[in-house]
């Protein structure tokens, strides 16, 4: 396209931009002296700023398509960077090393506050994981998956209201719980797929946390449940920072615990058969793989992570209440799969910390926090469609014929 | 033919609101045979599939499967597609249904999945029984893709495989889940005739293995050089069975389907 076009479609851009931030960026309201200020210098900046962001995108967006034009060879090796670096075990084992080591440093030469940002990152790195098992793998659009988060955490503060229980008792309580929960939202949408799944799973969502703000006996309603206890060790009564340090770590190994567990499913028969699945559901019938067996054990085992997480949660704030389980943290969740890239495990840990912590540390712009995250979920989708680290399938090595020896 | 059919299909009929696709069919497939089903576009061969697979539940009539080593005969009727094929009937697609994300060598090991068993706790622990169904699983894929001819390619993407490539992986496939009874949805639809002679001499290898081989076909060349008998349909109806050469004398199949030029 000729760069007079380009101008003029960017000219139009920056002139739609100026008309809706006008009420925003140009009105201001000054209720003390009732007077309306018009700050029509903003509407230049505004003007001025999208034009050349427009410019910015179309000249990258154009490198990108001629690039891919010519070199798409070259291209997907660049891009697998991070596959080649993981290809060689002994590169994986240090790679995963080094991070373990920073991880477990983490704590020592940072706050509390730092400390605490971090453990939900981690939180969100689980959740991730486990949403990624039912849409990434199955390929099964689940909108509600808060609720079973819901169903774990409200397990643990109502068990231990009630019956004192403690966290390492109730930590598989949840998750089974949870896993129930997710058999029972299983049966009813077998039969669904995309759009239609994606609206029973959201109804799904909204029942059980409408269940919790309404049902004030069970779950004492919107006021919540407060003095859920910290998790124990061994009987040791923690500080206030010294149970953040603990939970951080606890996160750390149901991290790790995660990744091997989800690596390991990934690559086994039933982690094929949701591939399958996701990929063609007749086919994958007709191959004799139990549709409905299938899906349940994906809609199950995906909850149960949440379900955990939900325990972790509720000891980790020491307070639930519904406003904790909205749709947006569904949606979070969910934006944390689609960005790392369908079924990719590296793909959503990396994507889980950028989610959690971009909004922490963009505190710097204070009232644009949201707008400059906004803005970079957009970017990265329009110059990433296909997710940070798409996944790769797993390949086999045969040195010799009928005695094939692995490789991951 | 004194031995009892291992397919034996009676009086097969499914409506689709008012409109009947299949109308009383009879048809039997005796061990170790190659049978072909033709019949012009629309006449419900593909639908005569679906019913058999268990991917449609036909309206009457009765479909029974004997194991050809002397196993108990069973009714398919009412099982699902995934029970279907675990009793030994295994499917090509007309409209190719890879898994177009997963690798060549992995379309095949999903075969394997109705004949092995590791479940969550085996994906977890990897315990030695996981660990020796998965190399079989492996072993046995990689020997059913050197048959058909498409080692080389077993780790590539199955969207990236070429037409007729596609067409003999959908074979491999089926072949994985170790069928007695394999059903081909036209295996030669847009192959070249250097593919079709492949295929045909793939599908030879495939029945010497003992398999029967009941086959949708448009290419009469390859039906009428491969099927010991063929079965002729229009409008959901049998109007012919027989042998290749009773088939091509055949008036009301000429009429129907082959047209006044027979080149076969």
């Amino acid at each position: 396209m000729s760069l007079l076009k380009e101008m003029k479609k960017g000219l139009f851009t920056s002139l739609w931009f100026v008309f809706l931030t006008f009420p925003l960026m140009v009105i201001k309201v000054d209720p003390i002296e009732r007077v309306v200020r018009w700050r029509w210098e903003n509407a230049l900046y505004v003007a001025v700023g999208t034009f050349l962001m427009y410019l910015l995108v179309t000249f990258l967006m154009q490198r990108k398509n001629a690039r891919a034009a010519t070199e798409t060879e070259v291209d997907a090796d660049r891009e697998s960077f991070i596959h080649r670096l993981i290809a060689s075990p002994r590169q994986k084992y240090l790679l995963g090393g080094a991070l373990l080591a920073v991880a477990i440093a983490f704590p020592f030469f940072s706050s509390s506050y730092q400390t605490n940002v971090m453990t939900t990152a981690l939180m969100y790195v689980v959740l991730g994981l486990g949403l990624n098992i039912v849409v990434g793998m199955a390929g099964l659009l689940d909108l509600g998956y808060v609720a079973f988060y819901a169903v774990g955490a409200y397990s643990y503060a109502l068990l231990n209201h009630h019956f004192g229980l403690g966290f390492w008792a109730v930590l598989p309580i949840g998750g089974g719980l949870a896993a129930i929960f997710g058999i029972l939202l299983g049966f009813p949408v077998l039969r669904l797929r995309g759009d239609y799944l994606a609206i029973v799973t959201l109804g799904f969502g909204e029942i059980i946390r409408l269940i919790l703000e309404n049902w004030g006996e069970f779950s004492k309603g919107p006021s919540g449940i407060s003095n859920i206890s910290r998790p124990g060790l061994f009987g040791l009564e923690l500080n206030l920072d010294a149970a953040i340090i603990y939970i951080y770590y606890l996160m750390i190994l149901f991290m790790i615990v995660t990744i091997f567990i989800v690596n390991r499913l990934q690559d086994s028969r039933l982690g094929r058969a949701w591939i399958a699945l996701r990929e063609d559901e007749i086919a994958c019938q007709a191959m004799g793989i139990d549709k409905r067996k299938t899906k349940l054990v994906a809609f199950s085992l995906g909850a149960f992570w949440a379900g955990i997480i939900g325990v972790v949660f509720a000891a980790k704030t020491t307070f639930i209440n519904p406003a904790s389980f909205t749709f947006l943290e569904s949606a979070i969740i969910l934006a944390i799969v689609v960005l790392g890239g369908m079924g990719s495990i590296i793909g959503v840990i990396l994507a889980a910390l950028i989610l959690i912590l971009l909004p922490e540390y963009l505190r710097a712009l204070s009232e644009y926090r949201m707008l400059a995250f906004g803005a970079i979920l957009v970017a990265m989708m329009v110059f990433r469609p296909q997710g940070l680290i798409a996944n790769i399938r797993r390949t086999y090595i045969f040195e010799k014929e009928k005695s094939p020896a692995e490789k991951s | 033919m004194m031995d009892t059919p291992i397919l034996k299909i009676s009086g097969l009929t499914m409506d689709f609101g008012g409109i009947r696709a299949l109308n009383r069919l009879d048809l039997d497939v005796h061990a170790g045979e190659i049978v072909a089903l033709i019949g012009p576009n629309g006449a419900g061969k593909t639908t005569f599939f679906n019913c058999l697979t268990g991917i449609y539940a036909p309206t009457a009539g009765e479909i029974i499967l004997t194991p050809p080593q002397g196993g108990k005969s069973i009714s398919l009727k009412g099982l699902k597609p995934n029970q279907v094929t675990e009793k030994g009937l295994a499917r090509t697609f007309q409209n190719i249904r890879l898994f177009s994300q997963m690798t060549v060598l992995e379309n095949v090991m999903i075969g394997r999945h109705c004949r092995t068993r590791a479940f969550i706790l085996g994906a977890i622990f990897r315990n030695a029984a996981t660990r020796r169904e998965e190399r079989e699983i492996v072993e046995m894929s990689y020997a059913i893709l050197e048959k058909v001819g498409l080692a080389g390619v077993a780790n590539e993407f199955a969207k990236n495989l070429s037409y007729g490539a596609q067409r003999r992986l959908e074979i491999a496939r089926a072949l994985a889940t170790e069928p007695f009874l394999l059903l081909l949805d036209e295996p030669a639809a847009g192959m070249n005739p250097q593919e079709t002679q492949e295929l045909d001499r793939l599908i030879r290898e495939i029945s010497d293995d003992g398999l029967s081989i009941l086959l949708i076909e448009h290419d009469m060349k390859l039906v009428m050089s491969l099927s010991d008998r063929i079965f002729v349909m229009d409008y959901g109806k049998k109007i012919a069975q027989g042998v290749p050469s009773e088939i091509r004398s055949n008036p009301a199949v000429i009429k129907a389907y082959l047209g006044e030029e027979v080149d076969a």
